[in-house]
């Protein structure tokens, strides 16, 4: 078992160990990546891509104005995220975190049942006021309706 | 004034920073010459060159020389003050300099006055280059066992690294601009940064993410100057273990503070920037095992340097992630796509650079004394490569996002799942390869002996898993292997310690004990909390009792409350198990500067886990939201993580001493 290397070997043999294991981390983060990523979807490419249900997805977007209502059990929630083109049905049982609000920005962790309703497992705070995901904001940029971004200048 | 006495010192320790370069450069071209006859070899045979002189230079570049120590000092005192003026600036709430007026407010109290300084983009910025050349000032006064001229093209490095990061505070970062008018009020710092942990979180963390930077900088020495021995390795360690230390404290600090301050009950969120200082910690431990077998057997001798370079190369890569915007979080203040190109392009340089010396000089380093792949330096091969492969998968998962939407616009999100599956097993594999290495002989072990020393961490693994899959047949297979292992780690980290003596041991076998026993405490809670923890979350009228776990929580009540800048809904829970009643108090809090809601949990610790409460929103019918988690033994994750520290400071405390008396010993021999 314990076989005394060549004194040529030994430095090879690190060097290729190394590479080996470089190839197996770069190859097993690949395998795992197409099992385990969630991809980003806003309310317009749900439209677009019809998601299959049940595959974990991350959806952002804003929080539609006066579209949240709260369920009798006290813990589930009903709102409407859109990304100022589309708009998608979104239900979630949880403690919604703090900067959660109508009007803002939303990530949420999820998937889609038959009916095309999205039901979260967690809704992501982003800890900034001003946060809003990038392509939410390039999407509302369009329709000129960008209120935080106002406030985000108004800061500088 | 003070804002530009502050920008003053800056300037005058960049200005520093470039003499320093040019000094170390200037020395090392006029030394050259008279040490071309001296080619790699160990510094054992080297030290016959050192009556050349007391620094082993001669002439001009002795002169040359005796400035660079100095103007490394005074480097870092200048950017120290800078810093200190930043902050004397925030603790006065001085609202004609921008920054201060963006992140501070006269009615937040001191700590968080002071704190705020470093809670925004330009501040930290700042803190980081001032530990940079902080670290370049302690190399310049304390290391004295480095060959002399190793030193300087180390210092050089320190320098070269200070340079552009300078360059990057001064032209786009400016903590010290001016605002006019001045604005009547600050705008307040972030809420959830209001809290002691920011305080000491960033600093711990900094010291040890930029304290790296000497690692790299000893790396970038022993390759300029060919000199990649035990002696550099010997001289190396300390700086190493200090910076491990740091980072592991602020990686800690930084998964309690999450744990309670976001309220969501998690303590690692494989966020990017939780990444962004795992991947350094991974890098640094696997620098510090590979850098122990250099020194005690000259062995590993380019895979060390090239673990130097990597370990802050991952750390200029989170400077990256968390300071150029290119992530949305709490950490990533700057949204500003200049900053990102300019650090991405201090990142290519640096790293591009350290890696190319790497290639050109790599060449001329000897090979290193040979071992048996059964050894004490095959487990630690073993674990340098298990640790490469984890950071390779971390790197790979926090990058590969980014890079997929800036290349093809696609988004998606890699999270827990992955690093969970990808990164895990091979986690446990490394925590049975850390039970059997130091339970080898350096060069050769027989499978024999090591089978029969290996044998009870065995049987207690078998048994753990055994009345662990009894107790809870419902069991993960990955927590319930991580249990099982964290009580063959446990077992198999003091077995070292066996047939010595205890009082004769040296303290950095302590510390390798002590470090390794966290580890397996550590995994333990982790799998715990991962397989046991039980969650309600419920909307309870005041008066209604909910159960969770071996826990009776009762909604007493909900009270208005207020702080210096806040009011908060305050629930009053009365927990209780066989018998005992403790109160707990979570609040929803409301601070008006910025305006912000956030929920202040309330935890108990038990001697065999926590109750962690959370009040959320008032759900109508006087009914309160609440979620409740009993964590069994989820402490021992962060004492775990706690006991590798202090393991690493023992360490570090052991080899000082023992350079100590090797020193006076060298002397009553002279």
């Amino acid at each position: 078992m314990a076989t005394r290397m060549k004194a040529k070997h030994q430095r090879l043999t690190l060097v290729l160990l190394a590479v080996a294991a470089l190839i197996g981390a770069a190859l097993l983060a690949m395998s795992a990546l197409k099992d385990q990523a969630a991809y980003f979807y806003t309310p317009s490419d749900v439209g677009r891509d019809h998601l299959p249900a049940g595959r974990a997805v991350r959806l952002g977007g804003m929080v539609t104005k006066g579209s949240i209502t709260k369920l009798a059990d006290g813990v589930t929630i009903r709102f409407l995220v859109t990304d100022g083109a589309a708009t998608v049905p979104v239900r979630f049982s949880g403690i919604v975190p703090a900067l959660f609000k109508e009007g803002s920005g939303v990530v949420a962790d999820g998937r889609f049942d038959s009916a095309g309703l999205f039901v979260a497992d967690q809704i992501l705070a982003k800890h900034d006021e001003r946060y809003m995901p990038p392509q939410v904001a390039g999407a509302m940029h369009k329709s000129a309706s960008l209120e935080t971004d106002e406030k985000a200048k108004a800061v500088k | 004034m003070i804002a530009e006495a502050g920008l003053a010192a800056l300037w005058l320790g960049a200005a520093l920073c470039a003499l320093q370069l040019v000094l170390v450069v200037l020395t090392l071209m006029a030394s050259k010459q008279v040490r071309s006859d001296v080619v790699e070899g160990s510094s054992e045979k080297k030290r016959g060159s050192e009556q050349l002189g007391p620094t082993g230079l001669v002439g001009e570049a002795l002169e040359l020389s005796r400035a660079i120590r100095p103007v490394a000092v005074a480097q870092g005192v200048l950017t120290l003050a800078a810093f200190a003026l930043l902050i004397l600036l925030f603790v006065r709430v001085d609202l004609s300099v921008l920054l201060v007026a963006q992140n501070d407010h006269s009615e937040k109290p001191f700590l968080y006055r002071f704190a705020a300084s470093w809670g925004n983009h330009e501040g930290s910025m700042l803190m980081w280059v001032a530990i940079l050349s902080i670290a370049g000032a302690a190399v310049a006064l304390l290391e004295r066992r480095l060959n002399e001229r190793t030193l300087i093209a180390t210092l050089g490095g320190q320098s070269a690294i200070g340079l552009g990061f300078y360059a990057f505070l001064l032209f786009a970062s400016n903590p010290f601009a001016r605002l006019t008018p001045p604005a009547a009020e600050g705008q307040g710092l972030n809420p959830l940064l209001q809290d002691p942990g920011l305080a000491f979180h960033p600093p711990t963390l900094y010291l040890g993410y930029v304290g790296l930077s000497v690692a790299f900088s000893f790396a970038i020495g022993a390759l300029v100057t060919r000199d990649v021995g035990p002696a550099f390795a010997r001289a190396m360690r300390p700086w190493v273990l200090a910076a491990w230390i740091f980072l592991t404290i602020g990686i800690t600090a930084g998964s309690y503070w999450a744990y309670y301050e976001l309220g969501w009950g998690g303590w690692w969120f494989w966020d990017p920037v939780e990444n962004a200082s795992l991947m350094p910690w991974l890098a640094a431990t696997a620098l510090l095992h590979s850098v122990t077998v250099l020194a005690t057997r000259d062995g590993l001798r380019a895979w060390t340097v090239m673990l130097g370079v990597v370990a802050f190369s991952m750390s200029m890569v989170g400077t990256f992630l968390v300071r150029s915007g290119i992530l949305t979080s709490v950490h990533a203040f700057a949204v500003d796509p200049r900053r990102g190109s300019f650090l991405l392009a201090l990142l290519a340089l640096y790293i591009g650079g350290a890696l190319a010396l790497f290639a050109l000089r790599i060449g001329t380093v000897r090979e290193g004394s040979r071992f048996d792949a059964l050894s004490r330096e095959g487990s630690l091969v073993l674990n340098n490569l298990l640790l490469s492969v984890i950071l390779g998968i971390v790197l790979v998962g926090t990058l590969y996002p980014l890079i997929l939407e800036g290349a093809t616009g696609e988004k998606l999100s890699v999270g827990p799942p992955y690093f969970n599956s990808a990164a895990g097993p091979l986690a446990l594999i490394l925590g049975a390869a850390m039970v059997a290495g130091p339970l080898m002989r350096w060069r050769r072990e027989d499978v024999r002996p090591l089978l029969k020393k290996l044998a009870p961490a065995a049987a207690l693994v078998i048994v753990m898993l055994v009345a662990v899959k009894m107790a809870a047949p419902t069991i993960g297979i990955l927590p319930l292997l991580g249990l099982g292992l964290s009580a063959g780690i446990c077992l198999g980290s003091i077995e070292p310690l066996i047939g010595r003596n205890l009082r004769r041991t040296p303290l950095f076998t302590w510390g390798m004990v002590v470090a390794h026993f966290g580890i397996g405490i550590a995994l333990a809670g982790m799998a715990c909390d991962s397989a046991f923890t039980a969650e309600r979350l419920v909307a309870a009228s005041v008066g209604q009792t909910v159960d969770v776990g071996p826990w009776r929580v009762k909604l007493a009540s909900v009270t208005p409350g207020f702080g210096p800048n806040w009011t908060s809904m305050e629930g009053t829970l009365e927990a209780s198990r066989s018998g005992a009643t403790t109160i707990l108090r979570p609040q929803a809090r409301y601070y008006w500067a910025p305006p912000t809601e956030t929920s202040e949990s309330a935890i108990l610790t038990a001697w065999n886990g926590q109750l962690y409460t959370v009040l959320g929103a008032q759900a109508g019918e006087g009914r309160w939201q609440l979620r409740l988690w009993w964590k069994p033994f989820v402490t021992f994750i962060w004492g775990g993580g706690v006991l590798v520290a202090f393991g690493g400071t023992l360490a570090l405390i052991g080899r000082l001493r023992r350079e100590r008396r090797s020193a006076k010993n060298r002397e009553a021999f002279a």
